[in-house]
């Protein structure tokens, strides 16, 4: 099941964590409008070291919250997404243009992209995420205002873009020009923040299944995003999230966008190759 | 009026003499990952420690143990051991280690360490998400409070 780092365990911890019994991720599957299967749990991709099998956060929900991600009318993430529609085929900005006059349809020209993002984009000369590739569109491309990093406007976008990816499998790049943002974001993925001195690895690779209070820890993976979180009703963003968790070791978080969160993005990404896309998804 | 007066002078002088015996976080002996003596020089209340180990905004340790003694809270997890004998398990002055900075007794463990003010990386202002100070970091559980619970960690046989 579970692999730990043995070596790194003093004698106490070891008991400790043969005898602690967790509420583990359950074994149910997700097929969404009962034809989009969603690989939830599948082995790890080579490049992870402590960890065989990767699973979407939706196994560690409850039966309830699981269940709001099988048919997209119940789904309320997919309400942002049909506004993101509206606004695909929206003219804006200087050059009077919409994502639609030259993507077309949403569902062929995307279908893909949210599986490999973010990726080394050659004619930027730089890694993107989906809202830098967004803005660009939107500032070069269309001559409008580049939308805040996390906010509405944009996860929404990317819901959609995401949404037709569904069931695809994440298979993010980490080799040749993307590297070296992959090994930033691996640093900072095991470095322990704040004055609780804890790492993105404490809760989500050496605690999954656990539980924290109230809340069970699952992996930490981010192919379910951008996710509508029932706590705040909304679609929330990756680096959003990872700001999230970032303040609460009472660290001072990184900006969403910023290029160590992209690198973090990359390498968390990464650890998800193997599952579907399966954004917007629906969490607590 | 003189009540007061004199009662005022007592609290100064009390609270003199616990500032005096008070040992900083930075002069805090482990030997072994145990601490001998009180960080007070006195005993701590149980009762109190009960309050800090339950209490989410002190210092919330249900939220990774389970305590059977603490059950009227809610929500125990279980990242790190269940304390139900940890009174047993450990003498007086490991269990003031280990709340004091369990990484000097568990090497590289996930437990915060309650008294210790320096060697952070990107410390921010309580969970705001901003950045403070070095100079302006105060420990996560006082001196009082790390001796209330150790006081109540004791009775867990
Ligand atoms: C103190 C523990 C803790 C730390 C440290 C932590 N997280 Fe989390 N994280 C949580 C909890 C609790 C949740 C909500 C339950 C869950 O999905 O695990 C969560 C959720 C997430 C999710 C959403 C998963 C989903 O499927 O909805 C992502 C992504 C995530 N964390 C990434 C990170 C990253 C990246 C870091 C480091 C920068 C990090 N976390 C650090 C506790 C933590
Ligand atoms: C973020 C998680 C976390 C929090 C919060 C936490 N602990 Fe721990 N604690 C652990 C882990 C994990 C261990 C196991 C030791 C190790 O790291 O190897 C542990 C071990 C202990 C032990 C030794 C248990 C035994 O019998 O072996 C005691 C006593 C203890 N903790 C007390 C506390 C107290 C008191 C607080 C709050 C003031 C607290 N802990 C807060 C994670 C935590």
């Amino acid at each position: 099941m579970k692999f730990k780092a043995l070596t790194a365990l003093s004698g106490v911890l070891a008991i400790t964590a043969a005898g602690a019994v967790s509420a583990d991720p359950d074994d149910d599957t997700l097929v969404i409008n009962g034809e989009i299967e969603i690989v939830t749990k599948t082995a790890a991709p080579e490049h992870m070291e402590y960890i065989d099998e990767v699973m979407s956060g939706w196994h560690f929900r409850s039966d309830e919250t699981q269940a709001f991600e099988l048919d997209d009318f119940d789904n309320p993430g997919m309400l942002f997404v049909e506004q993101a529609m509206d606004v695909w085929d929206t003219v804006e900005g200087e050059k009077g243009k919409s994502c639609a006059d030259c993507h077309e349809a949403v569902e062929d020209s995307m279908k893909g992209v949210r599986a490999v993002y973010p990726k080394y984009v050659e004619s930027a000369g730089e890694v993107r995420t989906l809202e830098m590739q967004i803005n660009d569109c939107r500032t070069n491309a269309m001559g409008a205002e580049a939308w805040k990093y996390d906010g509405d406007d944009i996860t929404n976008m990317v819901a959609l873009i995401s949404s037709v990816s569904r069931g695809m499998p994440i298979n993010v790049a980490i080799d040749g020009p993307a590297e070296m943002m992959w090994e930033q974001g691996k640093e900072l993925y095991y470095t322990r923040t704040g004055q609780l001195e804890l790492s993105c690895a404490n809760c989500h690779e050496d605690s999954y299944g656990m539980m924290i209070r109230a809340d069970h820890l699952s992996q930490g993976q981010i192919n379910g995003f951008p996710a509508y979180r029932l706590k705040n009703a909304k679609l929330n963003s990756v680096h959003a999230r990872f700001k999230g968790c970032v303040r609460d070791t009472r660290a001072e978080t990184f900006a969403p966008g910023s290029p160590e969160f992209v690198a973090l993005e990359l390498y968390v990404a990464s650890r998800g190759n193997g599952l579907s896309v399966e954004g917007p998804s629906v969490r607590n | 009026m003189k009540r007061a007066f004199t009662a005022a002078i007592a609290a100064t002088i009390l609270a003199g003499a616990a500032m005096a015996e008070t040992v900083a976080p930075g002069d805090v002996v482990y030997e072994d990952g145990a601490v001998a003596a009180s960080l007070t020089g006195a005993a701590g209340s149980a009762d109190e420690g009960a309050t800090v180990m339950s209490s989410k905004s002190i210092g919330n340790c249900i939220s990774c143990h389970q305590v059977t003694a603490l059950n009227d809270a809610p929500f125990h997890g279980d990242v790190g051991p269940t304390l139900d004998g940890a009174g047993d398990r450990w003498t007086e002055a490991e269990l003031r280690g280990i709340v004091a900075n369990a990484k000097k007794t568990f090497d590289e463990s996930m437990m915060p360490s309650f008294y210790k003010v320096e060697g952070f990386t990107r410390p921010g202002t309580a969970y705001t998400g901003k950045g403070i100070d070095a100079a302006d970091i105060t420990p996560l559980l006082s001196a009082e409070q790390i001796e209330d619970v150790v006081a109540f960690l004791v009775t867990l046989k």
